[in-house]
């Protein structure tokens, strides 16, 4: 069970929150090429390590906000809101992974 | 190959079974191989094995990162079946399936195949509605499908509970439809294709793809350098982690699924049950294990491991159906990483690099898919051209917009 820490709310349990995908995606203009369209709409990172992420606090606020979770520890690196800067690498490495670095 | 009969196993066992060869030599990597395949679980083994003794190409290496069955083939529910909605889906699937009912005898391993149905149930007066017409569909295509009423039902599973919360009103059978011991199949392929030729690399972990301009030329492992003349992906939850060494992007969620078993009991459920909306499925191993599975963990995972909710879930879906499973305890439970592709249908065929060729996206359906996967990638890595029956499963149909949108027919949503 992932205890995720809702900006607005504070921490709760994961079976509150809706999970909406990688974040920081950009609708691209109606002049783009199939290809960059079929990338915006389909194509996503993925990555094994540090993904951000959306969630929404459906049974609790209800606001959403932006997560970046290690997807292999399920750790939470940051949590920020929608509209702020993606974190960097650098800062969103949390005390513990400090600590084995 | 020592083959394996009744004789042999009758002297073996009068020696007291000292003598047994490996089933499958430990191989060190060559310098150069024509093709090299990443990913040593059920899709990799089987294109290996149909390329060495279908296509004739027998310089192949396949490089597993762990062990032998220890990856999603080692970790899935073993159904078999091919009730698919669409046509491109239904070729493929049904191949498949054609497939395994000769595959025992052609491997010389027991698959412990047991066609024994599969069930889909119906909940209410849409859900009935939508089961004909995916019936006919299924019929049109050319593969086995049954209409069965509660009373039929409760004589084929006599342990279903009809009157549940959302009572069961139907169902449909297809009857071909089974399981199969997902590590015989495995081990069966990965000594078959050992026997025709074929190195099995464990313990070498790819870490990078050699690259001159946009062809593939080798591959970089923790074993060191290997040419290859073509390679190809088979690495069910890496795929993504592939691709970016590749330089190309796919649309692909890693998430986690999970499943768990019972302790053993005398047999007591017959055949597969599956109800797409109390969202479970059930089944019997031959040891006794009441299989249980549901849906996938909802957010992005690598990490082998699933959480508590989903295991709520799925146990009280199976619980609302078997209520007289109740006092069972549960003995075991684990999870793989399953690549969701947006439109259920995997990925298969050429990528924009040259020469590299995937098979990927399997998301939560690829065991099934095993011989025909390997089969039709043995062509495509032959001919550089995709098989007939995945031409339209390349990664361009995301470009094109030429969705095969299987989510409705395929199991439990996920």
């Amino acid at each position: 069970m992932l205890q995720i820490p809702c900006p607005y709310c504070g921490t709760r349990d994961e079976a509150e929150f809706h999970f909406g995908g990688e974040a920081h995606i950009t609708r691209p203009g109606p002049e783009v090429s199939d290809e960059e369209w079929s990338d915006y709409l389909f194509n996503r990172e993925n990555p094994k390590g540090t993904h951000f992420e959306r969630w929404c606090h459906n049974f609790g606020c209800g606001q959403w906000f932006n997560v970046a979770r290690d997807t292999v520890t399920h750790e939470i690196d940051a949590v920020y809101r929608m509209g702020e800067r993606k974190p960097t690498p650098e800062n969103v490495l949390t005390e513990n992974k400090r600590r084995l670095a | 190959m020592q083959r394996y009969s009744f004789l042999r196993h009758v002297g073996h066992a009068l020696r007291g079974h000292r003598h047994w060869q490996p089933a499958w030599q430990t191989a060190e990597p060559k310098k150069q191989y024509d093709v090299v395949i990443i990913g040593g679980g059920g899709h990799g083994l089987a294109t290996a094995y149909y390329l060495a003794t279908r296509y004739g190409i027998k310089n192949v290496a396949v490089l597993e990162k762990g062990y032998i069955g220890g990856g999603n083939t080692g970790r899935n529910t073993q159904v078999v079946r091919s009730n698919y909605f669409f046509p491109e889906s239904a070729a493929f699937f049904d191949h498949s399936l054609t497939l395994f009912e000769t595959l025992s005898k052609e491997l010389n391993f027991n698959l412990m195949f047991s066609q024994c149905g599969h069930i889909v149930l119906a909940h209410s007066e849409h859900e009935l509605e939508q089961q004909r017409r995916t019936v006919n569909s299924i019929r049109l295509n050319g593969v086995d499908a049954e209409h069965l009423s509660p009373q039929q039902l409760k004589k084929r599973v006599p342990l279903l509970n009809l009157d549940a919360r959302f009572p069961v009103l139907g169902g449909f059978v297809q009857p071909r439809g089974g399981c199969i011991r997902h590590d015989a199949l495995v081990w069966g392929l990965a000594r078959a294709a050992d026997s025709a030729g074929v190195d099995i690399i464990q313990n070498c972990e790819v870490t990078g793809l050699q690259l001159q301009g946009d062809k593939v030329v080798g591959v970089d492992t923790s074993l060191g350098g290997i040419a290859a003349d073509r390679a190809a992906i088979a690495v069910a939850g890496h795929t993504s982690e592939l691709a970016r060494m590749a330089g190309f992007r796919v649309p692909i969620t890693s998430m986690a699924l999970q499943a768990l078993v019972t302790e053993p009991v005398k047999p007591i459920i017959s055949t597969m049950v599956i109800s797409p909306t109390i969202h479970m499925y059930i089944s019997q191993t031959d040891h006794g294990e009441v299989l249980l599975g549901a849906g996938a963990d909802v957010y992005n995972s690598y990490a082998q491991r699933g959480g508590i909710p989903a295991i709520e879930e799925t146990v009280a879906a199976a619980l609302e159906l078997f209520p007289s499973l109740s006092r069972l305890r549960l003995m075991r439970q684990w999870s793989g990483t399953t690549d969701i592709t947006p439109d259920t249908t995997p990925i298969m065929g050429k990528t924009p690099v040259q020469n590299l060729y995937l098979s990927g996206g399997w998301g939560t359906g690829g065991f099934k898919a095993i011989p025909a996967g390997g089969d039709t990638m043995a062509y495509t890595i032959a001919n550089d051209e995709s098989h007939p029956l995945i031409a339209k499963f390349g990664l361009e149909r995301f470009t094109i917009g030429a969705l095969i949108d299987e989510g409705a027919a395929s199991g439990v949503s996920h």
